[in-house]
C-alpha cells in the first residue's frame, strides 16, 4: 500500500501543479494531423492568427489512436485549459461522456450539432450550400457537359458535399452528366494523392472538364493531375486557388480557421450552443482572387451571387443529404 | 544450443536491444532541441507513475496480447499471419452485433457472447486466406494483407450503410447498451480496497488476455494439436511422414490464430468505444507481428512485449500532451525499438554468443566450469 499511496500522491502533484497553470485553449487536431492542407491545417491557421495577434499561447496535440480521444479531453480540462476545442463528427461520442464531467470547462466542437450539453459549443457548416455554388460555377466553366466528383472517404459528410455540388451544376444544366468517385473506404483515402490522380485521370477520359475535389490531402493529387491535362479543378476547405493559377476554378471555402480563432478569441467566455455556418455568415462560400479572376466571367458570378443571395433568403432549397440518407441529384 | 544461459537469452538481449533502441531516441530528440531525460521521465510517469497511467498501458497492452498471440500461433507452424488487423476488425463486427442485437440481461453473459461472436468472425476471416495456403498453395503473407483491406471495406458498408444509426453522420454503430458494458478496473478493484484510476480504460478483457496466455501456453507445449503444430512448422516432410495433415494443420493454425486476433475486439469495441467505429483497431494487428517477435512465439514473451509496447503507446501520448516533440517522431521512438529488437536481433545476439563462449572456454581451461562434456563441441554455424 505504500508504493501505491506514493504513486498516487505523486499523481495528485502533477494533478495541483498542472492545474495552478493560467488558463490558456487547447487545441486536438484529429487523426488526419495538423499539416493535412486542409481541415486540420485551417484550424491550426486560425489558432496561430490567435496567438499572433495576442500573443497567447494554446496547447495542442495531434491525436494519434481512438483510445486517446477521451484521453486528450480529460487530461487538458483537468490541466485547466479552456476553452478546449476538437476537430471533426468523430469526438462527438467522448465528449457526450466528457463534457458533463467537466462544467467549468468550455468545449468546441467543430462538425458537430447533434449534442446536448451545456458546456458545449458546437460549429458545424452548410457544406451543401457552398459547395451547391461551385457546382453552379462548374456547370457553367463546363463546355462537354460532363463534370466530375472525388471524394476522400466515403463517409456521409463528403457525400453531402456531393449532392450540392450536383444540386448545383442540375440549377444550371438539368442535363449535366455528373461523374463521382470516392476515393477509398478507410482513413488513408484522406491522403492518397496517387489515387486521386488516377480518379481524375478516369473522370477525364468520360468527358469530365472540371472536378471537384473535397477530398483533404488526396485532393492535391487531383488539381496536379487537372491542370496537367489542361481541364479546371475545384478545391476545397482552404483557398486552393493558388496552387495552380489560372487552373483552378475556384476553391469552395469553409472558414474552420475562423470558426477556431472566434472561439479562442472569446475565450473562458465562450458562447456556448448550436451554431451552424452557412453563406449569411460567410462560414462557406466560393473562393474568388487574381488567381481565378479570368476564369470566373462577369455572367458567372452575378449568377452566383444571385442563387447565394436566393439561398440565404430561403428562395433556393439546398436539399441536404442528411436529411434522408439520400440526394435528389446523385446516386452514389 | 547451449552458446549462451538462458536467462541471457530471454533477458539480456532484449535489455541490451532497448538500452541501444533508447540511445538512439535520446539522441533523436536531443537532435530536435528537447531533453532527453525529462521526456523519458515523462513517459514513464505518464505510462506507469499513476493507476491512471497503468489504466492506460494495460489497455493498449491487452490488445497486444491478443494480436502477439495470434500472430505467434501461426509462427508455430512457419505461418506468417499478418492479417491480425483485418481479423480484429471482423471480430469487431462480430462483437458489436452480438451486443447490439441480442438482450443481455448481465455483462458477464454478454461478454460469453461476444467472446464467441469475435472468434467466431476472426477465425472465419482467416479461414479462407488459410484454405487457399492449404489447398492452393497461396502464399498466406499475400491472401491475409489483401484482407486487410477486404476487411476495411466490409466494415466501411456495414457501419456506412447498415449499422449506422438514423440520422447520425460519424460512420460509427450505436452505442452499446448498459447491460453489456464491461466493468473496468476500477470498478474491479474497488471491492479490493484499491482505488484504481475512474477514467483509465483498462477493464476485464485484460484478465481475459492473461487466460488466453496461458492457454495459448498450454495448447502448444501441452497437448497433441501443439505438438503437431509445431512438428509441421519445423519440418513438413517430417510432419507428413509422422502421419501429420499439412492440409488439418493449416487450417487449425489459422483458425485459432483468426480466433485470437478477433477476441481483440473485447477490448476495444466493447470495454473501451462500447459502439464500433471504423478504424478500431488501428493497426494492433500489425503491432502483434512485433510483440510477436519480440516474444520468441512464448505466450510469456508476448505479455512482456505487449506490456512494453503499451508503455510505449500511452508514454508517447503523454509526450504529445505535455511537450512539442511532434508526433511523427514518437512514432520513429516506436519503430526504433521496433527495429532494435525485432529486426537487428542478431546484432545483439551474435557478439554476446561470442562472448559467452570465449567466457566458457576460458573457465574450463581454468578447470571450474562444469564438467567437460563427452561429446565434440559443434562448430559454430557460422
Amino acid at each position: 500500500m505504500t508504493l501505491m499511496k506514493s504513486l498516487m500522491s505523486a499523481a495528485a502533484a502533477m494533478a495541483l501543479s498542472a492545474g495552478a497553470a493560467l488558463a490558456e485553449p487547447a487545441l486536438i487536431f484529429d487523426l488526419g494531423g495538423k499539416f493535412d492542407k486542409s481541415f486540420n491545417e485551417a484550424a491550426f491557421n486560425g489558432a496561430q492568427r490567435w496567438a499572433e495577434e495576442t500573443g497567447g499561447s494554446f496547447r495542442e496535440i495531434e491525436l494519434q489512436s481512438e483510445a486517446q480521444r477521451e484521453q486528450a479531453l480529460r487530461r487538458f480540462a483537468e490541466a485547466g485549459a479552456n476553452p478546449v476545442i476538437t476537430m471533426g463528427f468523430a469526438m462527438a461520442d467522448p465528449l457526450s461522456t466528457v463534457a458533463p464531467d467537466y462544467p467549468d470547462t468550455k468545449f468546441v466542437v467543430i462538425d458537430v450539432n447533434w449534442l446536448d450539453a451545456p458546456n458545449l459549443r458546437q460549429v458545424s457548416f452548410a457544406e451543401h450550400e457552398g459547395s451547391y455554388l461551385v457546382g453552379m460555377l462548374a456547370a457553367m466553366a463546363s463546355e462537354t457537359g460532363t463534370i466530375g466528383f472525388i471524394g476522400g472517404m466515403d463517409v456521409p459528410l463528403i457525400r453531402h458535399f456531393g449532392c450540392g455540388y450536383a444540386q448545383g451544376a442540375k440549377a444550371v444544366n438539368e442535363d449535366i452528366e455528373i461523374v463521382a468517385n470516392m476515393t477509398g473506404t478507410t482513413p488513408a483515402a484522406w491522403n492518397d494523392p496517387v489515387k486521386g490522380s488516377e480518379l481524375t485521370k478516369a473522370q477525364i477520359s468520360q468527358g469530365a472538364d472540371v472536378i471537384y475535389a473535397a477530398a483533404g490531402g488526396t485532393g492535391v493529387g487531383v488539381l496536379q493531375t487537372a491542370a496537367d491535362e489542361g481541364v479546371l479543378s475545384i478545391g476545397v476547405d482552404s483557398n486552393q486557388n493558388h496552387l495552380h493559377p489560372g487552373q483552378v476554378l475556384t476553391s469552395m471555402l469553409k472558414r474552420v480557421d475562423v470558426a477556431v480563432y472566434e472561439a479562442m478569441k472569446a475565450g473562458e467566455d465562450v458562447e456556448t450552443g448550436k451554431f451552424e455556418l452557412g453563406l449569411a455568415d460567410q462560414g462557406v462560400g466560393y473562393a474568388l482572387d487574381e488567381n481565378n479572376a479570368e476564369l470566373i466571367s462577369e455572367e458567372m458570378k452575378s449568377r452566383v451571387d444571385q442563387a447565394r443571395q436566393d439561398i440565404i433568403d430561403g428562395k433556393i432549397d439546398v436539399v441536404s443529404y442528411y436529411e434522408n440518407d439520400s440526394c435528389p441529384a446523385l446516386n452514389f | 544450443m547451449d552458446r549462451m544461459p538462458k536467462w541471457a537469452d530471454v533477458v539480456l538481449i532484449p535489455l541490451i536491444s532497448l538500452i541501444l533502441a533508447a540511445a538512439l531516441s535520446a539522441l533523436v530528440i536531443l537532435g530536435i532541441g528537447e531533453d532527453p531525460v525529462a521526456a523519458v521521465k515523462l513517459m514513464v510517469q505518464g505510462a506507469m507513475g499513476s493507476t491512471y497511467g497503468w489504466g492506460y498501458t494495460l489497455y493498449y497492452a491487452t490488445n497486444f496480447m491478443f494480436t502477439g498471440l495470434a500472430v505467434a500461433v501461426a509462427f508455430h507452424a512457419r505461418l506468417f499471419n499478418i492479417g491480425g488487423e483485418g481479423q480484429a476488425m471482423l471480430g469487431g463486427l462480430g462483437v458489436a452485433l452480438v451486443c447490439l442485437y441480442i438482450p443481455w440481461p448481465h455483462w458477464t453473459l454478454a461478454l460469453i457472447g461476444a467472446c464467441a461472436g469475435a472468434m467466431l468472425f476472426g477465425a472465419a476471416w482467416a479461414a479462407i486466406p488459410a484454405y487457399l495456403q492449404a489447398k492452393r498453395g497461396s502464399h498466406i503473407v499475400i491472401t491475409t494483407i489483401m484482407f486487410n483491406f477486404i476487411a476495411a471495406a466490409v466494415l466501411n458498408y456495414m457501419l456506412v450503410n447498415v449499422m449506422r444509426p438514423q440520422g447520425s453522420m460519424d460512420p460509427a454503430s450505436a452505442r452499446f447498451p448498459e447491460a453489456v458494458q464491461l466493468p473496468t478496473l476500477h470498478e474491479l478493484l474497488l471491492p479490493l480496497g484499491i482505488n484504481f484510476s475512474k477514467a483509465a480504460p483498462a477493464n476485464v478483457s485484460l484478465i481475459l488476455a492473461v487466460l488466453a496466455c496461458i492457454v495459448v501456453w498450454a495448447l502448444i507445449w501441452r497437448t497433441r494439436l501443439g505438438y503437431e503444430i509445431r512438428a509441421y512448422g519445423h519440418s513438413e516432410t517430417g510432419a507428413l511422414y509422422a502421419g501429420i495433415s499439412p492440409v488439418r494443420i493449416t487450417m487449425v493454425a489459422m483458425l485459432i490464430s483468426g480466433a485470437l486476433a478477433g477476441l481483440m475486439a473485447t477490448n476495444n469495441v466493447m470495454g473501451e468505444a462500447e459502439r464500433l467505429v471504423l478504424n478500431s483497431t488501428e493497426g494492433a494487428g500489425f503491432i502483434g507481428i512485433a510483440v510477436a517477435l519480440m516474444g520468441r512465439s512464448h505466450p510469456f514473451g508476448v505479455f512482456l512485449a505487449a506490456i512494453l509496447f503499451g508503455f510505449l503507446y500511452q508514454g508517447g501520448a503523454e509526450l504529445a500532451l505535455w511537450t512539442t516533440i511532434p508526433r511523427e517522431l514518437i512514432v520513429v521512438i516506436q519503430a526504433l525499438v521496433i527495429l532494435f529488437t525485432g529486426a537487428l536481433d542478431n546484432m545483439v545476439r551474435i557478439p554476446l554468443e561470442r562472448l559467452f563462449m570465449s567466457m566458457n572456454r576460458k573457465r574450463r581451461n581454468r578447470g571450474e566450469g562444469a564438467p567437460l562434456p563427452e561429446r565434440k563441441p559443434t562448430q559454430p554455424s557460422e
